[in-house]
């Protein structure tokens, strides 16, 4: 109470009852706590297994900036890169995401994402600025793992892309590479997926994808062919120019088709194999069936003609050339000539008739037809002959037309094959034309028509006296004017003598006119000769259009 | 140590915190108001220690997650860049921003760490009685108190940052979860200063001084 006496005036503070209670504030820490523990637990969560990838090179990985993206999402992080044991590879070790666990199949495939340009895209081009990162793509198959080897290349066919694979035999890869389109009517519907040499070395496997809905297009009778780059041929059809799209003229691809007897067939098995064909026409040259074989004997140069050369009917393509040989007949006869062998296709022959079913009424005509029809064309003369399919590579193909005044002929059946009547054709034509304008010019009577015209003469000379006796007896009499007129009808006589004599002279056989024209037709056929010449020479030497005749050959 | 004046609560004073009226404080148990103003009167801030201790460890709990969690997301066509605080300092060490760097590391870790262990020390000390150094330990007390507010300097920088940079596409920046709890740190640590009451750092030496006083009497 001291205290009280000192400071008397300061007031009695007022009591209230205390109320006991917990201290507040420790909520705050413990509210810290769980929001901490709670990150620290979705952390936890969120920590996925730790893999290992191995690369041949490490270059453009970054430990802790480097991702693994799965289609483009982040499923995990590089953690740190250190070489192998063997000093061969690069270690990356990985945090992947959790969600990845059951991803991380043995054929779970990891590559490095770079600029690439491949199978007619270019992809990658994001990291030119962002950098590398490891692609992933996932397995379906193998045990769970944790260490995986680095492919140099992403996956053609991502594992669960519906389709079927097939392989291809090819001779050589061409312009393929992983990615390579494929096309069906000129739609991308696959690409290859990898190839590999067969161990004997002599064929390439080329495993190729196609994508789900068109995979049902592949047939057991399909043909597959390289479409690629720029297909040039250039035969007796003239310049060929193949190409599938833009895209496969700059890398390259692969294109199929089915013959149409087989569209209707099941669709092929996973795995199948098939022939890689150099282009389309190899490819789709169906396995023509019931050719029937004839033989063709010219006398004539079959230069420019070869094996595969068509042969046409009235200008549509019924066979082909089969073969080209010389024959020598025996050695009493000695006769060696071209004999070319052609196949025709009595099939395509029906295909191009408009109205078949009038010929072969509906089935299949039999051989006994096929040879009646055959005759009755010959007999009105069908033959065949060798053309120019182009004046510039001189290529020879056979057609078989009407002739215009053909000689009588007939099929040789005894022959096997049976032998075709053939006409010469081609440029040979023109010389043999100009040979008998010739020979007609000198079968004309030029001696005959000259003794009618002296004898003519002869006539109008006694006819010219008897006016002239006339006259004279007459002198008297007739009139100045008469007189004037028949001196006139004289003159004009005498000049028709000079007329006819000087026409005597021309037609003479002697006469320089004639010899004139001659020579003038026989400089022709020269010309015709040589042209012929010039023409068998740039058979042989196309290039010398270009070049001129070469020195060796002079 | 005759030296120390006697206290307040050593007369069974109490001075009001609001209007600053000094009272007489009644004997017993029940609670005291300022007879002006109505305020709680104590002689010391009430569990003063106690909840100053909680704030601490609530301080230190978020300050973990404050340095782990990244503070800024920099989206870029290179790609997506998270940064906590300490990568923030180190990619500003470089020959040219080093002095920024320092200060970034000083206002956002170096301060915020030193004054929950200066908190704690005083706590500790104060628990323990010590009667060494009080008025260094007064000292500090007042530069933990005036150097909070600076400690807001990253939770600034951030938001002006992402307040700014805002280039989309081609490049912005989003504040990560990290700033909240750094913000976080900070807040409490200031509840947490002002929880402790500096006059306890003097009451030992003031008890000694009472026994010492009152013994002879």
């Amino acid at each position: 109470m001291s205290d009280n006496e000192v400071l008397p005036d300061l007031p009695e503070a007022t009591a209230r009852p205390r109320r006991s209670r917990l201290s507040v504030v420790w909520i705050i820490p413990i509210i810290a706590a769980l929001l901490g523990g709670w990150i620290a637990v979705q952390k936890l969560l969120a920590e996925g297994p730790t893999i290992e990838i191995s690369f041949a090179s490490a270059e453009g990985l970054v430990a802790g900036t480097t991702t693994v993206k799965y289609n483009g999402v982040d499923v995990g992080k590089l953690q740190s890169l250190k070489v192998a044991g063997d000093r061969q590879r690069i270690i990356a070790r990985v945090q992947m995401a959790p969600e990845t666990k059951d991803w991380l199949l043995e054929d779970t495939w990891f590559w490095v994402v770079r600029p690439r340009i491949a199978g007619g895209s270019i992809t990658g081009l994001g990291t030119l600025l962002s950098g590398s990162y490891i692609g992933m793509a996932i397995g379906k198959a193998g045990e769970r793992t944790d260490s995986f080897t680095a492919r140099d290349v992403p996956p053609v066919v991502a594992g669960d892309t519906p389709g079927r694979f097939f392989l291809l035999k090819a001779a050589n890869l061409g312009s393929l590479d992983y990615g390579t389109p494929i096309y069906f009517r000129r739609i991308q519907v696959g690409q290859v997926a990898s190839y590999s040499l067969d161990h004997d070395g002599r064929e390439l496997t080329v495993r190729v994808f196609v994508n789900a809905p068109y995979d049902r297009f592949v047939k057991p009778d399909t043909r597959f062919w390289q479409a690629s780059g720029l297909d040039f041929s250039l035969n007796a059809n003239g310049l060929n120019v193949q190409t599938e799209s833009l895209v496969s003229l700059l890398i390259g691809g692969l294109a199929f088709d089915t013959p149409a007897a087989s569209v209707e067939d099941a669709a092929a098995a996973a795995e199948t194999s098939f022939e890689l064909f150099a282009n389309e026409a190899l490819a789709m040259k169906a396995p023509e069936r019931g050719a029937t074989h004839f033989v063709l004997y010219f006398d004539e140069s079959v230069r420019g003609l070869s094996v595969g050369a068509p042969m046409t009917f009235l200008g549509l393509p019924i066979g082909e050339v089969a073969s080209v040989r010389l024959e020598a007949g025996n050695r009493k006869n000695l006769q060696v000539r071209a004999r070319v062998l052609v196949a025709a296709y009595p099939q395509r022959f029906l295909d191009i008739l408009a109205n078949p079913q009038e010929l072969t009424g509906g089935k299949q005509p039999s051989p006994a037809t096929r040879k009646l029809i055959v005759e009755q064309l010959v007999a009105r003369g069908l033959r065949a002959q060798l053309r120019t399919g182009s004046l510039l590579t001189g290529q020879l193909y056979v057609a078989l037309d009407y002739a215009a005044n053909p000689a009588s002929a007939k099929i040789d059946w005894t022959s096997e094959p049976p032998a075709f009547p053939v006409v010469r054709g081609g440029l040979t034509d023109i010389e043999a034309k100009l040979t008998s304008i010739l020979a007609k010019l000198d079968g004309l009577p030029f001696e005959a028509i000259g003794s009618d015209l002296k004898k003519s003469l002869a006539t109008l000379a006694g006819t010219l006296k008897d006016v002239d006796t006339l006259v004279k007896r007459w002198g008297g009499e007739l009139t100045p004017e008469l007189k004037g007129a028949l001196v006139d009808a004289r003159r004009s006589l005498a000049a028709a003598e000079r007329l006819f004599d000087s026409a005597g002279k021309v037609v003479a056989p002697d006469s320089a006119t004639l010899v004139e024209l001659r020579g003038t037709l026989a400089e022709v056929k020269r010309t015709a000769q040589s042209l012929r010449v010039l023409t068998d020479y740039l058979e042989r030497h196309p290039e010398a259009l270009i070049r001129g005749k070469s020195e060796e050959e002079q | 140590m005759s030296a120390v004046p006697a206290s307040a609560r050593s007369l069974g004073l109490a001075g009001c915190e609001v209007c600053g009226l000094v009272s007489r404080l009644p004997p017993g148990k029940s609670a005291a108001h300022c007879p002006r103003c109505g305020e709680r009167l104590h002689f010391r801030r009430r569990a003063s220690v106690e909840s100053c201790w909680a704030l601490v460890i609530a301080a230190l709990i978020l300050y973990i997650p404050a340095n782990l969690l990244p503070v800024l997301t920099t989206y870029t066509p290179l790609g997506v860049e998270t940064d906590t605080i300490l990568q923030g300092v180190v990619e500003l060490w470089s020959p040219s921003s080093w002095p920024l760097a320092i200060i970034v590391f000083v206002a956002s870790i170096t301060i915020p760490l030193g004054k929950l262990i200066a908190l704690a020390y005083l706590l500790i000390t104060v628990q323990r009685g010590s009667i060494q150094s009080t008025v260094q330990r007064a000292r500090l007390y007042r530069m933990v108190k005036f150097i909070g507010r600076w400690s807001m300097l990253d939770v600034f920088v951030d938001t002006f940052v992402v307040a700014l940079v805002q280039l989309k596409p081609l490049m912005w920046v989003a504040a990560g979860p990290g700033v909240i709890f750094f913000a976080g740190v900070v807040v409490v640590t200031m509840i947490a200063v002002n929880c402790f009451d500096p006059r306890l750092i003097w009451d030992l030496p003031e008890k000694e001084n009472d026994v010492r006083q009152r013994s002879p009497a």
